[in-house]
């Protein structure tokens, strides 16, 4: 149980329940799908991006805890971030999970996300934790969408 | 049990199948995982390979190794032998009528997409109907769906209930179908299709029929003569043996008439730039130097499987299937999907709101390999609108102690999810 209890931690197993930043925005400048085809996985990210700043994110979907706590924590942590900071946070979350690395290497508002550090040690999970990031890169890359739901 | 082989198993009456002695000749079956025995109940996706098909491989490559109908010299001869040997010990284990009605493929998709090519690239035209049913694996849709692209034929899709049965009733065998390819057991549910009455229906109005026994062939006694299907396809990675090489059945008077798949050596008679004459069956269809080794391999798994007693395989797999029903039952939150008056031993199923993922995370490690995700089959799962199942598939070496321990397993889930 010590490995379970290292992936499916308090935190994860809260965000799971109870995500955060959990719908669609009304209005959005950024917009990407994520899906995973082999387990099914897909959620959707929102994103308002003015003056180079993530003034606003959310998401919505499916999937298991893992990939559904990343997204939770992931938006968390994107609150407020300038696109340099994103861009941050994304190397940060690939580095602890394909790196060596403790939490005093993961300044900010990476700490967010050190919950997940323990999917480390599951290789066949890493794509449900780096789903939505990578949904993420798609979204910032993609032309801004404007528009109203 | 190493001397199993063809000639013993005719000799030896088979008893009740015991499976503890069977997974002793499964040396990966041998070792722990996360701390647990190995069980291994993923065997819709792939089945473990008993000592002997690792052996027949290994004999092949250290004393037989050479190209197949080709050379004069002595190792040419001995590969030669192995691959049409393993021909007739696979044409009497579907108890085909002749050996040249099997060809070698790289497993039950390829041969589905050789029907797709041979037959439908050939035959259908705009307005024709190709007939397949709601349960199938992707392999069994899309080869029809590209034909059906070319050549204006359209596909149609015999419907099914909440048990995951197909509806007989639907009546949708017309004027215009020219083919019907259908599974015999369902990968995803473990429903075990009426064949012998699609069969029996489409035959009435002289339409063909390919069935996909990937998921039969392991499990129960097949004989293409009795069920009278015109195409069958298998698997050899299902049915305990190598990967990389399957079996597509058809009738002679079929074959004769379908294009070649694929142009190449070993399927030509005489080649010039102006014309080719093709070879006659089964080397009409198996271009290019084959898996010589493969082919050993399988017909060293067949020989496995014939000496158990598919009978006995069928018996032992349908208590455990009864057996691992009873015992998942006592979890209150879950829920199985796919529960056919005739099932094979293949349980998908959901456990309260926690994803497949979760769940197969959890029993991996209690040491329990099971499979999780849409399992090929995408329609399914649209049908019960779920985006994935957790599937737990039995086989020849599966205790009703694994079934413990797959409960057992389970049991963290709540420890974990609460």
């Amino acid at each position: 149980m010590t490995d379970l209890k290292q992936l499916y931690q308090e935190v994860i197993l809260d965000h799971n329940k109870n995500p955060r930043n959990f719908g669609i925005l009304d209005q959005f400048t950024h917009k990407a799908e994520g899906y995973n085809p082999l387990c099914g996985d897909r959620y959707t990210l929102y994103l308002i991006i003015q003056d180079g700043i993530v003034t606003d994110v959310s998401f919505e979907g499916a999937g298991c805890a893992i990939s559904k706590s990343s997204a939770s924590l992931m938006t968390s942590s994107l609150k407020g971030a300038t696109l340099p900071e994103a861009q941050q946070l994304f190397d940060n979350f690939h580095r602890m999970l394909t790196e060596e690395i403790s939490s005093e290497d993961l300044p900010g508002k990476s700490c967010k996300f050190i919950a997940l550090q323990g999917v480390k040690s599951f290789p066949t999970r890493i794509k449900c934790a780096t789903l939505v990031w990578h949904t993420l890169k798609t979204a910032l890359e993609g032309k801004p969408v404007i528009t109203t739901e | 049990m190493k001397q199993h082989n063809a000639d013993d198993s005719r000799t030896i009456s088979v008893g009740p199948l015991d499976p503890l002695k069977v997974k002793a000749d499964f040396p990966i079956l041998q070792q722990e995982i996360n701390g647990f025995p190995l069980v291994y109940l993923d065997n819709a996706a792939s089945t473990q390979k008993p000592a002997a098909v690792i052996e027949r491989i290994a004999h092949y490559y250290e004393t037989e190794n050479a190209n197949v109908h080709r050379g004069v010299h002595q190792l040419s001869q001995r590969a030669t032998d192995a691959f049409e040997k393993g021909r007739e010990t696979m044409r009497a284990f579907i108890n085909a009528a002749h050996s040249k009605e099997i060809i070698f493929v790289r497993g039950a998709t390829e041969g589905i997409n050789l029907v797709a090519h041979g037959f439908g690239r050939k035959f259908f035209k705009p307005g024709d109907e190709v007939l397949i049913s709601h349960l199938e694996h992707h392999s069994n849709i899309v080869p029809w769906q590209i034909v059906c692209e070319e050549t204006g034929a359209r596909l149609r899709v015999i419907p099914m209930d909440h048990q995951g049965q197909l509806d007989m009733d639907a009546r949708l065998l017309n004027d215009h179908t020219r083919l019907v390819a259908v599974g015999h057991v369902s990968n995803a549910l473990g429903t075990v299709n009426p064949v012998s009455e699609i069969i029996k229906q489409a035959h009435s109005r002289n339409i063909p029929v390919l069935v996909d026994g990937a998921q039969s062939v392991p499990h129960t006694p097949v004989d293409v003569q009795q069920l009278d299907c015109d195409f069958f396809v298998l698997s050899g990675h299902k049915m305990y043996g190598p990967t990389g090489i399957g079996v597509l059945y058809g009738k002679a008077e079929w074959l004769e008439k379908m294009q070649p798949y694929q142009g190449g050596g070993d399927m030509i008679l005489t080649v010039s730039f102006e014309k080719t004459t093709y070879n006659t069956l089964p080397y009409k269809f198996e271009a290019g130097t084959p898996n010589i080794a493969g082919v050993a391999g399988l017909a060293a798994a067949a020989e496995y499987l014939t000496a158990l007693g598919m009978e006995q395989v069928a018996l032992h797999e349908d208590a455990l299937l009864k057996y691992a029903q009873s015992r998942l039952s006592e979890f209150e939150e879950l829920k199985i999907y796919g529960t056919a008056v005739h099932k094979a031993a293949v349980i998908s199923f959901l456990f309260g709101d926690v994803h497949p993922h979760d769940i197969g995370t959890i029993l991996d490690q209690s040491g329990v390999a099971i499979r999780t995700g849409h399992h090929c089959a995408q329609p399914v799962m649209d049908f019960f609108g779920i985006p994935a199942t957790a599937r737990a598939s039995f086989g020849i070496y599966n205790t009703k102690e694994d079934v413990d321990q797959l409960v057992n397993g389970l049991k963290k889930i709540k420890e974990v999810f609460g």
